[in-house]
């Protein structure tokens, strides 16, 4: 692999924007967002000279390597801190570093009545840091350490206005279930170096031929529960919607477009592994299959407009997961499903924060309506995301998403009716509540109170919300066009026998449309032919009470894991003062006990002390008479 | 040249200038005291520059007849875990002297009995885990009670005429296992070859494994006791929660460390045998520790309590990795010693300032120093992610180093402390929330936050964490020739990669 | 004279001594009858000299002589304070070491 000096500068320049300002602190107020854009697009940029780099190279010499220094060393477990950076990294670090420089500037206008703000941009710095560490890693620890870099930086933007007690509790939550996860990547490194001595990707990659399917499925499996942990997936999808606490635009940058896709970096950057442990890989798509309909149906009853876009985002990060399990045929749409997701579902994060910018931070949808005529660019934006993620032709998702759809209706078998249904349902379901949300906050009738003044964002909001309008609109087309991204990934991925196709593309696209079209209607026959009211309804099915309660998982981790949990802790600490102490304290209070029964013995009388020693010597002469007589 | 010597003489040269100083005159007092210790951390600086790395003998050795009628000597030497440990204790009793610049007051004695007790203190404690005469540490092992229980009695806040006696009781009550231990050692050198308390010598002695055990289980006890291990504990929380910041953070820092350092240079050279036959029960115990200590740790309301019970989490993961007997995790046992003394002293120094202003160590009585008091917030913060192991903290490396050291051996025990990972994100997030998040709550308004003296006294501390997180190789290299050197000793090796059983 | 006759009277004196210490209460008493026994001991000492033919035994008694004396000091002084803070040379009232 050819090694280069320039990598680390990708991650160097945001992790320096975030030491400086935050340690120069107040005194780098009037600044400090700029020098934090700035290196942020530099970054960007230093991405892009990579990748004109990698095109001029052939494909099997794109990969590049720079080792850093050696971090760890002890016996055979040996790790660099080395990066690398190949055809599936690249994608991310432009998507990181170009979103991310967006939504930097759309924060520098957003976040400018914040007495925090240069906070604000010290941590994004340090979440782009972190993240592209974690995509450039070349061995599973150092993707280890950008994957808690994310999470610490996730965990400090989503409790940015943590002085709102329930804003830190989300915080806290996520990144305990982020640790959650965490543990499963921890324990796929240990089983990964216990089994095969090594944990880099390339020493995994080449190992695998040689490592019983037993040991690879066990990874397979951990790798799996560190993506639902990092990517919100099921069992572990419960922090997504409360990390919504954060600012709109970490909700972009970090809960739509970037960190919670991480999940599926790792199962991708794994196909070596799940390519070789058909179970693992068969949990994998479970996991895509199931998350994605818990999302699509949590995001139906949801009227929080940042809330409804979580449960979509956790639909369509179940999506890819399912795409990535579906085996090599699968990681490349995945990919392409989660770079088109980043433009679509960041522009439409950052349209949700323009609309709560002009309604005075209201969230609520059914207090928005009719918004279409005070901010037609947030409307225009937000549209072309909706189009995008419904997947209506020629817009991205068609693209993205009509493919993962044909390759699970193509994965053979029962399992490919099975799944190729669901994502035809998911897709369904995925109008039906972004319609929802077009129509709750675009048209209809005004239900905001009086205060609210709707008006169009500065252009600086709604500049990187064209842009990400102008991905939603072309990204699917060019990165498909003539396979592009496909081939470009190829080099990574196994090569692979064509399934038999069961359907046709053509037909996947009429049916996915078909659904689509069905969701439309459902959802205007609901909220646009009817009045919707201002306060939601309480007299609504019970599913619709279980999907606003997130389908009750909060209800099952409470009953499953808090409350024992507390219960054990509350036992735990009485035991520990009870009995372990109580038997220390017990062991001091029989030597006091004994010692004041014992001085009953000390009367005080001189002469009973003359008396017992006059009767001891008597004693002691008689015993030695005795005894030597 | 007698570098240890030297070493061990300097504090107590300051402890004598500070005899002598005039009363009344504290802040000179302060400023020898401090003086003192940063020479004394130069003066390891310099030692440390000259040691070989790769040579796994004791260097630095210094040889003299004590009490030659009995084969005791004054003797002396380092090997590359000895080394670190002493280079923590330096470091941290300047920082202790400057974080707790203002401790001593309210104290029973006087300002200049607080700094005589802790510059000799910082004596015993080079001497403790330099000394290679059996006899030698054993008196320093008891002798460091001394200092420290006066510490706790006469400056301590709260019950601390209780908390002292209960940590002096305990201690002693381990002192005394041990010393029953050394007795039979000498005992047995005279039947072999001539009476000696010398390390190297008494590592040599034929035993039979019945009395191998026996003597084993008493030096073992004496050191679970100071580590502290599970059930031996509960003299800790009571002498954290009694004693001034500082005072714990030599407590907990380096004195329990003489417990995890006696396992690895006690237990293991002089019964390699007995402690091969008790392995699996003092895992047992180490992987209790690790979830028991942090679930406790959970569940306390009191800052400094719960600070305690999180060392007595990481002194399980420490002697986990001890007895894996793999390079790993000894590896990853010695890094851990050495980073928990920081990341200790960070939580403690911190958490008592917090206290210290406050007026109450009670958790709930805090609430949102994050608007309030931000340096001192982001300060507490960090400490805490590094008790919690986070990537890029130097935990994180000696951690991730004792699990994946474990799992190769012991993978149960692995993964159940892997479980400790998670409990750990919630001991030290509850106590963030509760202290420096949400609204700020009445009788917090008016908190001041770190001055000069304090940030300067956390600089170095939070330096070390974050630089040797990303760079621990300067430590490793020090450290892992004495690691195959022991694990080989006792006549293993890494295993090798299963490959799963294919 | 038979030797002997002189152990007699000493385990007789030093008999009276010890049971004078026991019975008695008045710390003067006691005080007299301590060195009874000690001059009990004394007279065995000597006899046992004068039975063995050499000085050890005398040397002895002097020892306890100078020791004696050194206890009367003391012994008297000690009396002679509790009898003034107290109003009573009496041993049994002297019992506030107890607690």
């Amino acid at each position: 692999m050819m090694t280069s000096t320039t990598l680390v500068y990708l991650i160097a320049l945001p992790l320096a924007g975030s030491a400086i300002l935050l340690l120069a602190g107040r005194r780098s107020d009037k600044w400090g967002h700029l020098l934090a854009t700035g290196l942020s697009a530099s970054s960007f940029f230093v991405g892009l000279y990579q990748l004109s780099l990698m095109l001029g190279r052939s494909n099997s010499e794109r990969p590049i390597t720079q080792k850093l220094f050696e971090w760890i060393s002890v016996g055979t477990f040996k790790i660099d801190a080395s990066l690398m950076l190949d055809q599936l990294s690249i994608c991310f670090v432009l998507l990181i570093t170009g979103v991310g420089t967006l939504i930097h500037i759309y924060s520098i206008s957003y976040m400018s009545h914040d007495a925090d703000r240069r906070r604000f941009f010290a941590f994004l710095n340090l979440f782009i840091a972190a993240m592209l560490l974690l995509v450039l890693g070349d061995s599973y620890l150092n993707l280890y350490v950008g994957w808690e870099g994310v999470g610490l930086a996730s965990y400090l933007l989503i409790g940015f206005w943590n002085q709102k007690p329930a804003y830190a509790t989300a915080s806290k939550k996520a990144f305990v279930m982020n640790r959650v996860g965490d543990m499963g990547l921890s324990f796929a490194i240990m089983i990964a170096f216990a089994t095969m001595g090594t944990v880099s990707f390339s020493g995994v990659k080449a190992a695998v031929d040689h490592t019983s399917t037993a040991a690879l499925t066990s990874i397979g499996i951990m790798l799996l529960v560190a993506a639902t942990g990092k990517s919100a997936q099921f069992p572990l999808q419960a922090w997504l919607g409360d990390a919504m606490a954060g600012p709109t635009p970490v909700s972009a940058l970090i809960h739509a477009a970037t960190m919670v896709t991480a999940g599926v970096y790792l199962i991708t950057r794994s196909n070596f592994i799940f390519d070789a442990a058909p179970t693992a890989q068969l949990l994998v798509v479970i996991v895509g299959a199931i998350t994605l309909m818990f999302g699509a149906l949590i995001g139906t009853a949801k009227d929080d407009i940042k809330k409804a876009l979580a449960a979509s985002t956790m639909s369509q990060i179940g999506y890819m997961i399912l795409g990535a399990g579906l085996g090599p045929v699968g990681y490349a749409f995945a990919i392409m499903h989660l770079l088109t997701h980043g433009f679509f579902k960041a522009g439409m994060f950052l349209g949700a924060g323009s609309v709560m910018h002009g309604m005075n931070d209201e969230v609520n949808m059914r207090k928005y309506g009719a918004l279409r005529k005070f901010m037609p660019i947030t409307f225009a934006t937000f549209g072309l995301g909706y189009l995008a993620i419904l997947g209506v032709p020629p817009f991205a998702g068609f693209y993205s998403k009509d493919m993962i759809i044909e390759t699970a209706f193509n994965s053979g078998g029962a399992k490919g009716i099975i799944l190729g249904c669901v994502t035809l349902l998911g897709a369904g379901i995925t109008a039906f509540y972004m319609t929802r949300v077009m129509i709750l906050t675009f048209t209809g009738k005004s239900r905001w109170d009086d205060e609210a003044h709707p008006h169009e964002s500065p252009w600086l909001m709604w500049l990187p919300m064209a842009i990400l309008a102008i991905g939603s609109v072309t990204s699917g087309y060019l990165l498909s066009h003539g396979d592009a991204l496909v081939n470009w990934l190829s080099p990574l991925f196994e090569n692979h026998a064509e399934h038999a196709e069961l359907l046709s593309p053509l037909v996947v696209s009429g049916l996915a449309l078909a659904m689509v079209a069905i969701g439309i209607a459902i959802a205007f026959i609901k909220y646009s032919r009817n009045e919707v009211a201002a306060v939601a309804p309480t007299d609504v099915s019970i599913f619709t009470t279980i999907a606003r309660q997130d389908l009750l998982q909060d209800r099952f981790n409470e009953a499953v894991f808090m409350a024992p949990g507390k219960v054990l802790t509350a036992v735990l600490v009485k035991t520990d003062e009870a009995v372990i102490d109580g038997a220390v304290r017990g062991a001091g209070r029989i030597a006091l006990g004994s010692g004041s029964a014992l001085r009953g013995v000390q009367t005080g009388f001189v002469r009973s002390y003359a008396a017992l020693i006059l009767l001891g010597a008597v004693a002691l002469v008689a015993a030695i008479w005795v005894v030597t007589q | 040249m007698n570098w240890l010597t030297l070493l061990m003489v300097l504090p107590l040269i300051g402890s004598a200038v500070v005899v002598a100083l005039p009363k009344g005159k504290d802040k000179l007092v302060k400023q020898v005291a401090l003086g003192s210790t940063l020479i004394v951390l130069g003066a390891t600086v310099a030692m440390a520059v000259g040691f070989q790395r790769d040579n796994v003998d004791l260097q630095y050795v210094e040889k003299y007849a004590w009490i030659p009628s009995f084969g005791i000597n004054y003797a002396l030497g380092v090997d590359g875990l000895a080394l670190i440990l002493i280079l923590m204790s330096t470091i941290l009793a300047p920082v202790v002297v400057l974080a707790g610049w203002n401790e001593c007051q309210g104290g029973r004695w006087s300002v200049k009995v607080f700094y005589i007790l802790i510059l000799v203190l910082e004596t015993m404690m080079i001497g403790v885990f330099a000394a290679t005469d059996v006899f030698l540490f054993y008196v320093i092992f008891e002798a460091m009670l001394i200092p420290v229980y006066f510490l706790i009695g006469g400056y301590g806040t709260g019950e601390r005429s209780a908390a002292a006696v209960k940590f002096l009781i305990y201690s002693l009550f381990g002192g005394l296992m041990m010393l029953g231990s050394i007795i039979a050692l000498y005992v047995m050198s005279g039947a072999q070859g001539g009476h000696t308390f010398d390390l190297a010598a008494l590592s040599q002695l034929k035993m039979s494994s019945m009395t191998q055990n026996l003597l084993f289980l008493g030096f073992f006890i004496a050191f679970a006791i100071k580590a502290p291990l599970w059930p031996l504990h509960t003299w800790l929380p009571d002498a954290a929660d009694s004693a001034t910041p500082g005072t714990s953070v030599l407590l907990l820092g380096v004195l329990d460390k003489v417990g995890t350092f006696g396992m690895i240079r006690y237990c293991l050279t002089l019964f390699p045998d007995a402690s091969k036959t008790f392995t699996p029960a003092i895992l047992v115990l180490a992987v209790i520790s690790i979830i028991y200590g942090a679930i406790l740790a959970i569940g306390q309301r009191d800052l400094k309590r719960l600070i305690a019970f999180t060392s007595i989490s990481h002194f399980g993961f420490i002697t986990l990795g001890i007895f894996a007997m793999t390079s790993q995790g000894y590896s990853g046992a010695a890094l851990y010693m050495f980073n928990h003394g920081f990341s200790t002293a960070a939580l403690f120094l911190v958490g008592g300032w917090m206290i210290s202003r406050r007026g109450s160590s009670t958790i709930s009585d805090f609430g949102g120093l994050q608007r309030i008091t931000p340096v001192m917030a982001w300060m507490f913060f960090l400490a805490g992610m590094s008790s919690l192991a986070l990537p890029g903290m130097s935990s994180f490396v000696s951690e991730f180093l004792v699990l994946v050291g474990t799992f190769n051996r012991y993978p149960a025990h692995a993964i159940i402390a892997t479980f400790g990972i998670v409990l750990a994100a919630l001991y030290i997030l509850i106590p963030v929330q509760k202290a420096l998040h949400g609204p700020t709550t009445p009788g917090n308004e008016n908190l001041s936050d770190l001055n000069l003296r304090e940030k300067i006294a956390i600089a170095p501390v939070i330096a070390i964490i974050l630089a040797l997180g990303f760079y621990p190789a300067p430590l490793l290299n020090v450290i892992n020739p004495a690691a195959t050197h022991v694990i080989g000793q006792l006549g293993f090796s890494d295993p090798a990669p299963t490959s799963g059983g294919k | 004279m038979n030797a002997a006759n002189y152990l007699y009277l000493s385990a007789l004196l030093f008999t009276i001594g010890a049971v004078g210490v026991v019975i008695r209460r008045n710390a003067i008493v006691v005080f007299m009858c301590i060195e009874l026994m000690l001059n009990a001991a004394n007279l065995s000492f000597v006899t046992f000299s004068r039975i063995n033919g050499d000085l050890n035994g005398q040397v002895i008694a002097f020892f306890t002589m100078v020791v004696a004396a050194c206890e009367v000091v003391v012994g008297l002084a000690i009396i002679v304070t509790i009898y003034r803070s107290r109003r009573s040379a009496s041993i049994d009232d002297a019992s506030l070491l107890k607690r």
